[in-house]
């Protein structure tokens, strides 16, 4: 369980409260208005936005004031999620240690994970030779591959079309629960929360509340987000 | 948390080696002394024309930085290394340059007379400024154009498929970043300004701080009266470095997958007549200069290549040391403190070294490592002004994706950081390098390391009346240092994604 | 590179330690010490009869010594002016001199018990005699036309630049600013040091410049060019003089003792003339080089003692500065 108690994320005059509880090995759905604080909940929790209330437990355990590098999180970005200057070899290795020239057993796992994602071949393309949807492609396949109980989404296909933004949250998804991870994700469509999320956090501005079965926060939508969800 | 404890540390490191050295200056003289009214009306010229030489060069290479951006063409990478070259030329030689075309006897004059058009004059004030506008318009030109080549191609896409107006929409924010840094930096360096603004101000009318400085030193000996002048240098430079760090606050453009730089605006004509007058009027001097070198040539002596060779390991010296320590401090409060390396007198640097080193070591026994430090300090303002954005675009753009990697330290830098600023690392060490080549040496006293350098054996023809041979081996000095960037500024480039 | 430091500053070190036995250590100038200076073939010609390593330290001498007081590794100090002679003098550091100044062939009396002048020139403006036809006096060359191109240097910056305010200072007394207001309106420029004014000399920037009664020598014999002249003024020439002297807390006296009396042998003499491109001070002009035998010398020559041209320094300069500020 991911426990954000009585939390506060701030980032210059911008806060964000948070006491929830997020449960282990679920897909969570966090979904609000834009600018209410999404981005904010995750960056919360990866480390990048200070916390400056509360603690942050996983599973008993506090993480409140580690840095992003040692919380058993991996995340995947809006965007710059690849850098341009490596291979995709190379920054899906970087998944396993800071090494550019990964070793021969690195590189198998590379490539069992690239071909899991639908990469077959492409271990030696740059960035800027692949599509959009194998970009995203690339960026899962280390997020998977790093071993991190956690996975949080900051709505990384949101560029890609409806079809291929549905294929690629279905594979992640899929991919992650085989491998037992728990997912948060953010994104600012109510069907993704319905096609694949357990529960959802809804986000009004300034704060974050506790998740509610997918099904009841859809039908029955709690006061904040009933205009929200028109 | 390490990132800044590292970057503070060498702060610290810089701001000791300059104040410390002044300092002891300071502390051997006795404290500081009054300025006399010679050295305020020195010191209000020294503000006056660094003040005019610097707005000029960056208003000068606004255009013709957007035209080298945007226009593709055969010879523009060659074009744009070889106009770099009057940057790093000695002083001497880029003064006997510059006259060849605008002196009394000059190509400009030749061609007015017959015209019936009155001669031109170009000693004073007017002479001044010229000359320091040619030094530094280079420079102006290649920080400015390094900002335009930061903004992603995919920008000017979008506001060319929306017939945005590209200029407020894209260059002025980029220029509000960059214009003021490069302004501060041409600011400083044309404070300290002596041989140009004495040659070719005309007389005393046009003394700088600088001469004060040198006069209190060599002539004097009055060391407080050096420190004391050393110290308003110094405060000068702090103040233009502060202000045009406070100025150049601004957003950071984002980055992207650059493929081809293409735009869709601006004149043909106008771009090409801004580039072909800005390599007319830089590239003329150094025509000349090489033309009065290469019959100077046959009359080097042998002894050219051993001070070459020195003047080459001077110059890699000084790309390592200067790159090692650039990295940490592209910061603010790192890039400020640099500055201070360029404001100071290196006269008054050089003499606080000795001071300092003298008690413990054989002074001549350090010449080389002292000659090294003293290029660094000077060369650190310029390779931070080119490194600190594309440093920070990349912490924006890359900074949480490489923590949550756990990517640190060294890692960080080589994965993350360095090859998202090959291109301006290039530039930068190439400008390091051949700037310590060109460097005479502001440490005289610490006599000079083994033989001579190149520089140094350009000075001892001059002053045995050999001046064919000078330009020979001045020649040699500039077709190596444009060797060394070249080099170095294309290896940056080559391979590098953005 | 750091291995290359190392091994550097290690071969210095490795031959410091080597040479410690005998060691003359002497102070001079950049250009003194110079692959095309007099150095090497003096401290050849030394070294062949001392048994000794004559290394030369090269750079700043008196701000150096200065600097260094007590502690430092001078022996001998040479290629000082008469300008700072004072000044070092006063600072305790040079010793006197038991050279024998009898063989002096100066054109003016030389009894100073701590410097001795290894060899000596005079200002002088130099001109291309295919252009001008010369000036006979100071007030001739005040008298020309104002689109004749003189260049100088600053006085503040250079010793000849400061012995040329000296030099107008002797001539016209009180009158100086005058003079010097009447030549303004002819000084092209001012340079920081002498190359910079005779590289724009030779380069045709300017038709006149401040140089010495010697820099005709050197066209002549290396270039052969007998186009260059030193006008000879009626009413005399500054002297220009260098000096080599003792560092009184030298470690090795002795060897200093013997490199000063070496200085004004004939052996040292003769070197003078075509690698410093001055008169040797104590050598009879029979036995001068050809070329400078046959150098036009001035028939009054003007000098003033350190305390005089201490005392007239200031005032000199600043006639010199407001006159050309107008």
């Amino acid at each position: 369980m991911l426990w954000c108690k009585d939390a506060e994320f701030s980032q210059g005059a911008y806060s964000l409260s948070a006491g929830l509880q997020i449960e282990a090995g679920k897909v969570t759905a966090v979904i609000g208005p834009s600018g209410a604080g999404k981005s904010t909940l995750l960056g919360g929790i990866a480390g990048f936005v200070p916390q400056t209330r509360g603690a942050l437990y996983w599973k008993g355990v506090d993480i409140t004031t580690l840095a992003p590098a040692k919380r058993p999180v991996s995340m995947l970005f809006q965007d710059n999620n690849l850098f341009p200057h490596l291979s995709v070899m190379q920054n899906v290795a970087l998944a396993l240690g800071p090494k550019l020239k990964p070793g021969a057993t690195d590189r198998k796992r590379v490539e069992q994970m690239l071909g899991l994602v639908g990469l077959d071949g492409m271990a030696d393309r740059k960035p800027a030779e692949l599509s959009g949807g194998q970009q995203s492609r690339a960026a899962l396949a280390r997020a998977l591959l790093q071993d991190r109980d956690v996975m949080l989404m900051d709505e990384p296909f949101s560029a890609l079309g409806p079809g291929l933004k549905a294929e690629m949250l279905d594979l992640s998804v899929a991919l992650a629960k085989e491998a037992g991870r728990t997912v948060v994700m953010v994104t600012h469509d109510p069907s993704d929360a319905a096609r694949v999320a357990d529960s959802i956090i809804g986000v009004s501005p300034n704060k974050a509340w506790p998740p509610i079965a997918t099904q009841s926060f859809l039908s029955d939508p709690p006061a904040a987000f009933v205009d929200y969800l028109g | 948390m390490a990132r800044s404890a590292f970057s503070i540390s060498a702060a610290l490191i810089v701001a000791g080696l300059i104040i410390g050295p002044v300092t002891a200056v300071l502390w051997r003289g006795g404290g500081f002394t009054a300025l006399s009214a010679a050295d305020v009306s020195a010191l209000k010229f020294t503000i006056w024309q660094a003040f005019w030489s610097a707005l000029i060069s960056v208003v000068l290479a606004i255009p013709v930085a957007r035209a080298l951006a945007r226009r593709a063409f055969w010879g523009r990478s060659a074009l744009i290394s070889v106009m770099g070259a009057p940057f790093i030329l000695p002083v001497i030689v880029a003064i006997l340059g510059l006259l060849a075309v605008f002196g009394g006897n000059g190509m400009l004059n030749l061609l007015l007379s017959p015209l019936g058009l009155p001669r031109l004059e170009i000693y004073g004030a007017q002479g001044v400024i010229l000359a320091h506008v040619f030094f530094n318009l280079p420079l102006a030109v290649r920080l400015i154009l390094q900002g335009w080549l930061a903004v992603p191609s995919e920008r000017f896409r979008v506001a060319a498929s929306l017939g945005a107006p590209v200029f407020w929409l894209l260059e002025w924010p980029m220029l509000r970043r960059v214009v003021p840094g490069a302004f501060a930096v041409i600011f400083v360096i044309c404070l300290g300004s002596f041989a140009v603004a004495l040659t070719l101000g005309g007389g005393p009318r046009a003394t700088t701080v600088e001469l004060a400085i040198y006069q209190a030193f060599k002539f004097d000996f009055d060391l407080s009266k050096a420190a004391s002048l050393a110290v308003v240098q110094l405060c000068l430079g702090l103040g233009a470095g502060g202000l045009a760090l406070f100025l150049s606050r601004g957003d950071l453009l984002g980055a992207g997958f650059d493929r081809v730089v293409q735009r869709w605006d601006g004149s043909k004509v106008l771009d090409a007549v801004c580039i072909g007058f800005a390599a007319l009027f830089l590239l003329a001097p150094l025509v000349a200069v090489a033309i009065a070198g290469v019959t100077g040539l046959i009359d080097l002596p042998s002894s050219v290549w051993g001070a070459a060779v020195r003047s080459l390991m001077i110059a890699l010296g000084a790309i390592v040391l200067t790159m090692t320590l650039a990295l940490p401090l592209a910061t603010k409060a790192g890039e400020a403190a640099s500055l201070l390396g360029i404001s100071v007198s290196g006269l008054v640097l050089g003499t606080g070294l000795f001071l300092i080193v003298q008690p413990f070591v054989r002074p001549s026994s350090v010449a080389l490592p002292v000659t090294m430090v003293v290029n660094v300090l000077m060369a650190l303002p310029f390779v931070l002004r080119i490194l600190r954005p594309g440093i920070e675009a990349a912490r924006a753009d890359f900074g949480r994706l490489g923590q949550s990697l756990g990517l640190s330290g060294f890692a960080l830098w080589r994965i993350v950081y360095l090859p998202r600023v090959r291109r301006p690392m290039g530039f930068a060490a190439g400008l390091t390098g051949a700037l310590a080549m060109g460097d005479l040496g502001v440490i005289t006293l610490f006599s000079r390391p083994g033989e001579g350098t190149l520089p140094l054996m350009m000075y001892d023809l001059m002053g045995r009346y050999q001046m064919d041979a000078a330009y020979g081996a001045a020649l040699v000095l500039v077709v190596l240092s444009l060797g060394v960037f070249w080099v170095f500024d294309k290896g940056g480039r080559a391979h590098a994604v953005v | 590179m750091k291995k290359t430091l190392l091994t550097v500053a290690g071969l210095m070190f490795a031959s410091v330690a080597a040479a410690e036995t005998n060691v003359l250590t002497v102070y001079a100038p950049d250009y003194f010490g110079s692959e095309w200076g007099p150095g090497p073939s003096i401290e050849a010609a030394f070294e062949a009869q001392c048994e000794c390593d004559l290394q030369y330290q090269t750079g700043d001498v008196l701000p150096r010594l200065l600097l260094e007081g007590e502690r430092t590794e001078a022996d001998v100090v040479i290629g000082l002016n008469t300008d700072v002679t004072k000044r070092a003098r006063e600072s305790g550091l040079l010793g006197e001199h038991s050279v024998d100044l009898s063989v002096l062939t100066l054109p003016i009396e030389w009894a100073d018990d701590v410097f001795v002048p290894f060899n000596y020139s005079h200002t002088a403006f130099i001109y291309d005699n295919t252009k001008l036809d010369g000036f006979d006096s100071f007030e001739d060359l005040l008298n020309a036309p104002d689109d004749v191109r003189v260049v100088i240097q600053d006085p503040r910056s250079s010793i000849s630049g400061l012995a040329l305010v000296l030099w107008v200072q002797s001539v016209y007394g009180d009158e100086a600013e005058a003079a010097w207001g009447r030549l303004a309106p002819k000084i092209v420029t001012v340079t920081q040091g002498w190359s910079e004014a005779y590289g724009l000399f030779t380069d045709g920037e300017a038709d006149v410049v401040l140089s010495f009664t010697t820099s005709p020598a050197y066209h002549i014999i290396a270039e052969e060019d007998l186009t260059k002249s030193a006008a000879i003024f009626d009413e005399g020439h500054y002297f220009f003089v260098e000096l080599a002297a003792k560092v009184a807390g030298t470690d090795n006296p002795e060897l200093a003792d013997q490199f000063m009396a070496f200085v004004l042998t004939p052996e040292f003499q003769s070197l003078i003339p075509t690698t410093n491109w001055s008169f040797p001070a104590a050598l009879p002009i029979e036995q001068w080089p050809e070329g400078f035998q046959e150098l036009p010398q001035p028939e009054t020559v003007l000098f003033y003692s350190e305390d005089e041209a201490a005392a007239l320094r200031d005032g000199a300069i600043e006639a010199w500065r407001v006159a050309l500020s107008q």
